[in-house]
């Protein structure tokens, strides 16, 4: 047996098929009552052993080994990441979250800010949780290209070697980050729901979904470092601000070599109705096919208006022409996790709940009481939407005192 | 010009679903399909060849049952499809595919555009796009919804990138990589000439062997993120269902709603 990979001891298999139930990848199968992995379709993620009750399997994972570098290494970097100018809401909740971390780690949080004209916007990291800031004031860096970006931060994490960087799970974050993971080859888990400290350890258990949200995975990176997380918006919780923190600032610098000239910016165009950003919100009201029309999409916005909630819809609502393809929450639109999650004549193919199902609150309002979106609602109504929604709408102006 | 297109075979999640007894996927007879957003950078790759007579390659690491999609591309007109299939690769994460992939495509050789999709809707990081590019050290755009032009004697491209608050246009010298979103196209349908040209075609079989790579530096041994455990959510509670459009039901759920809004 190598070093690494999977074994079942024939001896102690009875072939009852709990290792077949349980494997997400389908790679186990009962043959002549003895389980066969398939190594082709493996993860080694260990269900399999978890699950089995006579022992019968054993999984060989690299060693976890103590080197140099993993020792010295200090710090949980935030990656800053603007929107509009200004520091994206996803940069304070990872200073949150880094916060609980460093105090776990008896270490420092450090915000890692590149861009052009940053200084007036440096304090607020401190009162959000960083204590020291390294910052890079550049106009090369004023427009985000990830290669630039993640040349710069690599050197810098060459340079300081820190335990654990964190990012957002954002276009420019999963970009810039997938990059600098492999220049440092070191580990990178995606979209994580839960970070935690295994103290004794000093290891980062980063929990994630999986397929579409019906499995959960821990993953953690032990032999290399820094340990890479990205977090989408709205999972962690940003500190409450303390105007009184203050901390250091580092001031680093570029070198020509780091802009990579075969990437040139050449416009932004802002897109109309941005500010009802789907990840950003707290509250959704989505409609979907039950509209039946167009026009009826108002049902939704007048509700939506009052909420000050976004609009979201189906994929049905969209190839329909009914709503433009950025309201779309789903498997091939937006994911998004709000407070509120209203679905108004949605039926909840599994495409659509995938993206939403992580939501803390869903309410279904949909004729047909068999449809799949009851299944995980919080509340319901069966009933016709075009007499709920809008009487819905009348109840909560009351509620709000609109 | 010559396009290679990067694809993953993944579950189909209609019919993933939950064992309510074991709290588990059932991903028995469960069927497989190229990821669905492979399909737009497939899509975009017919276009290219359509427009610039561009040669198109798709390749994809996995089992061999993985052969099924690389011949759907074929069908819809892709010209050419590799097959990484060697169970060293087996347990890779998104740097250690990103490796194998570069490595094929490094050997495939004189590329001018690598197209990946945005994502995999199994694992859904979008890390191994710009992990290949980093690899190859190729400039990359990703989340692109549209491709504006390729000046072919310059070798560059232009393209549009979603962004949260709107879209960017930017400028890349070939060759280059990017992925690509829905709003890119919309795919076509196997042509029966198609389909009975990928049933023909044969379709090269590289192992490690081909590769080259250290069997450290792939598989579990070449991941440096490890799965160590695999749960269930949490079951959603049992949600509370209201009957008809009475205006009692909507002023009870309005008070519900009361207390998470206030």
């Amino acid at each position: 047996m190598s070093k690494k990979g999977i074994k079942v001891i024939t001896e102690k298999c009875v072939g009852c098929a709990l290792c077949v139930k349980v494997c997400p990848f389908s790679a186990i199968s009962i043959v002549n009552k003895i389980a066969v992995i398939d190594l082709h379709k493996c993860n080694f993620c260990g269900a399999c052993k978890e699950a089995c009750k006579f022992d019968a399997i054993e999984i060989f994972k690299p060693e976890i080994v103590k080197t140099g570098v993993i020792e010295d290494s200090k710090g949980v970097w935030v990656f800053v990441e603007e929107e509009d100018n200004e520091i994206a809401g996803v940069s304070y909740e990872l200073l949150g979250k880094a916060k609980q971390l460093a105090k776990d780690l008896k270490t420092e949080v450090i915000a890692v800010y590149l861009g052009y004209n940053l200084k007036a916007k440096l304090n607020k990291l401190f009162h959000k949780g960083a204590d020291k800031i390294i910052v890079i004031d550049r106009p090369e860096l004023g427009v985000f290209i990830s290669e630039n970006y993640a040349r710069v931060i690599t050197h810098l994490i060459k340079k300081y070697n820190p335990e654990i960087v964190l990012a957002g799970a954002t276009t420019k974050g999963r970009s810039l980050v997938s990059r600098i993971a492999v220049k440092i080859h070191t580990g990178l888990t995606a979209d994580c729901t839960g970070l935690d400290i295994d103290k004794e350890r000093r290891i980062l258990i980063q929990t994630r979904p999986a397929f579409g949200g019906n499995i959960m995975a821990q993953i953690i990176t032990p032999n290399h470092r820094p340990q890479m997380a990205t977090v989408r918006h709205k999972v962690m919780a940003e500190l409450e601000e303390d105007i009184s923190r203050i901390g250091e600032v580092i001031e680093e610098n570029i070198d020509e070599e780091f802009i990579d000239k075969r990437i040139r910016f050449i416009d932004f165009i802002r897109e109309e109705g941005y500010k009802v950003n789907l990840t950003d919100a707290d509250i959704i009201i989505s409609g979907g096919r039950g509209l039946q029309a167009p026009e009826n999409f108002k049902l939704v916005k007048e509700l939506a208006k009052v909420l000050e909630a976004a609009v979201g819809s189906s994929r049905a609502a969209v190839d329909s022409g009914w709503i433009p393809y950025s309201h779309q929450v789903g498997q091939t639109g937006r994911t998004v996790g709000p407070k509120i999650y209203i679905a108004c004549g949605i039926s909840g193919q599994i495409q659509h709940l995938v993206g939403m199902q992580s939501s803390k609150i869903i309410v279904a309002i949909n004729k047909d009481p068999d449809a799949p979106i009851f299944k995980i609602a919080n509340y319901g109504i069966v009933g016709d939407l075009f007499q709920i929604v809008p009487s819905l709408t009348k109840k909560m102006k009351e509620v709000l005192k609109k | 010009m010559k396009v290679i297109v990067c694809i993953k075979q993944v579950p189909e999640t209609t019919e993933v679903e939950i064992d309510s007894q074991t709290n588990t996927l059932i991903r028995e007879g469960v069927a497989s399909i190229i990821n669905p957003f492979d399909m737009y950078a497939i899509e975009e790759a017919i276009r290219l060849k359509e427009r610039y007579n561009a040669q198109t390659f798709v390749i994809t690491m996995g089992p061999p049952q993985a052969d099924s999609v690389l011949r759907e591309a074929i069908s819809l007109g892709i010209d050419e499809a590799v097959h990484l299939c060697d169970r060293t690769f087996a347990g890779s994460d998104t740097c250690a595919t990103s490796l194998v992939l570069s490595k094929t495509i490094g050997k495939i050789g004189n590329y001018d555009l690598i197209l990946c999709g945005k994502q995999a809707s199994d694992g859904d990081t979008a890390q191994v796009g710009p992990g290949i590019a980093t690899y190859l050290n190729l400039p990359q755009a990703t989340y692109v919804r549209k491709i504006d032009e390729i000046d072919v004697k310059k070798k560059v491209i232009k393209v549009e990138r979603l962004l949260e608050e709107g879209y960017e246009i930017l400028e890349l010298d070939l060759p280059a990589l990017i992925t690509v979103v829905k709003e890119i196209n919309e795919p076509r349908l196997p042509s029966l000439r198609g389909k009975m040209k990928a049933r023909k075609q044969s379709i090269p079989i590289w192992t490690n062997k081909d590769l080259e790579l250290k069997e450290k530096d792939v598989g579990i041994e070449g991941s440096p993120t490890q799965v160590v455990k695999i749960f269930s959510p949490p079951a959603r509670q049992q949600g509370i269902i209201f009957e008809g459009e009475s205006k009692e039901c909507v002023d009870k759920l309005g008070e519900e709603l009361r207390k998470y809004i206030l």
